[in-house]
């Protein structure tokens, strides 16, 4: 096995072994923190999808991440006030189930990527950087603006919603849920990167030209990648807002998708771990750096800054050596 | 609705689009001739309206607060380039984004850490505070028509600055070709710095202006930066005068939907329905015309053929 797949064995055992610990220390907060990260990591594997394998640098990601928030919040804010969402052309009830919520999510987030993603692949680049971020604050200015769901103060839930045979109100087993959606998202991904669709995706980024000659539709390929990146990343979003109870504009406003792509980088671009070792230490600095000052932004953005113009790779890049392949 | 209504929003649409012009200039020149993207140009706006603020507390000057801005952000600007800017002209546009991302942090929380989080207020000055008439019967506050004045002017300027000046013959060229630029003798790498300070500059001093009209606090610089990249994406990149169209119709939009959607929609809708409705529309109006430019002309509409 290689050094990355040691790295990433590593890492899956510490996602295991870690909340465990903290149960056992009774230290429920740490157990909290760890389920942050782990959807976190989520919102990072699937830009990864777009950033690392297809190579589209999206700045509007939490666009994604706040759809699916509002995807939770608004099935369960009108299933906890008996009110239905709609009564016409056919009933629509709220729900507090989450597999229901997540479909929702995944399917909204999904079809809005399908609608960013085929405008902005129009064009390349460092536009195609500008137009996801201004698409992504369209959507936050919406939320805002909109007074239905809450505008600029957010929408609360009571309760956790409920997934059958787990109790979604206690840390660790909501922390196991949200595990196995991430390990169910790698492992797709995994698949993608190594299937037809990946592997031409991969090509239409080294070279659109070349992809292009033996026959494959480099936008065709990347407007699908972008679809399934948003979705992914929507479903996080949902898992985060069923997290803190709440969602709110700022999900969707473009420190996000910063923060978003931040993690990626931070872990090492196009690695299936990278996004899970930088939402880590993302986290982690949070947390850590957040208890000595205020103002932690700072050491964050010096760490970043070191990170790009000395170590390129990030953390996976630092312990398992440079790629072979770019 | 009375014309002299639609006729003080127009002009506060033209005072929009100017101040987003003053931004998109830096944004568009930086990325014409340096081809970098650079996230970190609302935190030099920031920096102008800091600037402005301290220096009117001390002095009690606009003058010479306007002044404090633009050379602060341009220092900042040309510090910034030269221990950091510069190492990323070769990078790709993902590492340009994201040291750039990380100079918003270091800038946005450097200066709550200078300042604190509480607002400052920067006065517009006592010779421009009241109302002039306009042909027409139109009273609009003094300022805000000093500020398309002194906007359109200064795009006047850059204008000529770019095409008749042998600084702008420079820019020019070294937007056309980096390498045979710096063989005619031209040493770009001082000619990057000065770019780049020029267009922080810019946005310093756009900052400042408009401190004056609202809060001076962190984080106001990145909804203008957005809004500055609608408006290159409107105009194409790297064109001076692409972005001046594109700061006009930008602002207008952005102003006028605000006051005819919410009652567009009440011809067809209950009262409130329609006000949450058409401000809601009325947000997004702007991201929607960049939609449409984008179908029409991917490169925007003043853009070099991709």
């Amino acid at each position: 096995m290689s050094r990355e797949g040691w790295f990433n064995l590593a890492l899956a055992g510490l996602l295991v072994a870690f909340p465990l610990a903290a149960q056992a220390m009774d230290e429920p907060f740490l157990v909290t923190l760890a389920t942050r990260a782990v959807i976190l990591a989520l919102a990072g594997v699937g830009l990864n999808l777009a950033l690392g394998l297809g190579g589209l640098v999206s700045l509007g990601h939490a666009a994604f991440f706040g759809i699916g928030g509002y995807a939770m919040g608004i099935l369960a804010s009108h299933a906890q006030g008996y009110t239905p969402l709609a009564e016409w052309p056919l009933l629509i009830e709220g729900t507090k189930s989450m597999p229901v919520i997540w479909l929702v999510a995944v399917a909204t987030s999904g079809l809005a990527a399908l609608a960013i993603g085929a405008l902005s692949l129009r064009t390349s680049g460092v536009y195609f950087i500008m137009i996801t971020l201004a698409f992504g604050q369209m959507f936050f200015y919406f939320a805002i603006s909109w007074p239905a769901y809450g505008g600029e103060d957010g929408l609360s839930i009571y309760v956790r919603n409920g997934f059958p045979g787990v109790n979604t109100l206690v840390p660790l087993p909501f922390y196991g849920l949200c595990l196995a959606v991430l390990a169910l998202a790698l492992m797709l991904c995994w698949q993608i990167a190594r299937s037809p669709f990946g592997l031409a995706l991969n090509a239409a980024r080294q070279s659109a030209k070349r992809a292009e000659t033996v026959g494959l539709s480099p936008y065709r390929l990347r407007l699908a990648a972008f679809t399934l990146s948003g979705a992914i990343t929507g479903l996080a979003g949902a898992l985060h807002a069923d997290l803190n109870r709440f969602v709110s504009p700022a999900m969707l406003s473009w420190q996000t998708s910063g923060e978003i792509i931040v993690f990626v980088i931070l872990g090492g671009t196009a690695r299936l771990f990278g996004p899970v070792a930088g939402a880590g230490v993302f986290v982690a600095l949070e947390h850590l750096l957040g208890e000595l000052s205020d103002f932690w932004h700072i050491w964050l953005g010096l760490l970043l800054l070191a990170v790009v113009l000395f170590a390129r790779g990030g953390v996976v890049g630092l312990v398992c050596g440079e790629r072979r392949h770019g | 609705m009375t014309l002299l209504l639609l006729a003080e929003q127009v002009l506060n649409g033209l005072q929009f689009g100017v101040m987003l012009f003053l931004m998109s200039a830096g944004l568009t020149l930086v990325f014409g001739v340096m081809g970098l993207i650079n996230l970190a140009h609302g935190s030099l706006y920031m920096i102008g309206a800091f600037a402005a603020a301290a220096v009117a507390a001390a002095t009690g000057s606009f003058l010479l607060a306007l002044a404090a801005a633009l050379a602060a952000a341009a220092a900042a600007g040309a510090l910034v380039e030269v221990i950091v800017i510069r190492r990323l002209y070769d990078r790709d546009h993902l590492d340009q984004v994201l040291a750039t991302f990380a100079l918003i942090l270091i800038f946005s929380e450097g200066t709550r850490w200078l300042f604190g989080s509480f607002p400052l207020y920067l006065d517009t000055p006592g010779w421009l505070s009241g109302p002039v008439a306009l042909p027409g019967g139109i009273q609009y506050p003094a300022y805000r028509l000093a500020l398309i004045v002194v906007g359109l002017a200064i795009a006047g300027g850059l204008g000529l600055l770019i095409a008749k000046t042998r600084l702008g013959i420079r820019i020019r060229a070294g937007e056309a070709d980096r390498e045979m630029t710096a063989a005619l003798g031209i040493d770009i790498r001082r000619l990057y710095t000065v770019v780049f300070a020029l267009g922080a500059g810019l946005a310093g001093l756009a900052g400042a202006m408009v401190g004056a009209i609202q809060s001076v606090q962190v984080g106001m610089g990145e909804p203008v930066l957005i809004l500055a990249f609608v408006v290159i994406v409107i105009g194409g990149i790297g064109s001076i005068r692409g972005a001046l169209i594109g700061a006009l119709l930008v602002g207008l939009t952005d102003t006028l939907g605000g006051l005819f959607l919410p009652r567009l929609f009440a011809l067809v809708m209950e009262p409130s329905a329609a006000a949450s409705a058409g401000s809601a529309l009325a947000s997004m109006l702007i991201y929607i015309l960049m939609a449409a430019v984008l179908i029409f002309r991917p490169t925007g509409l003043y853009g070099a053929e991709a």
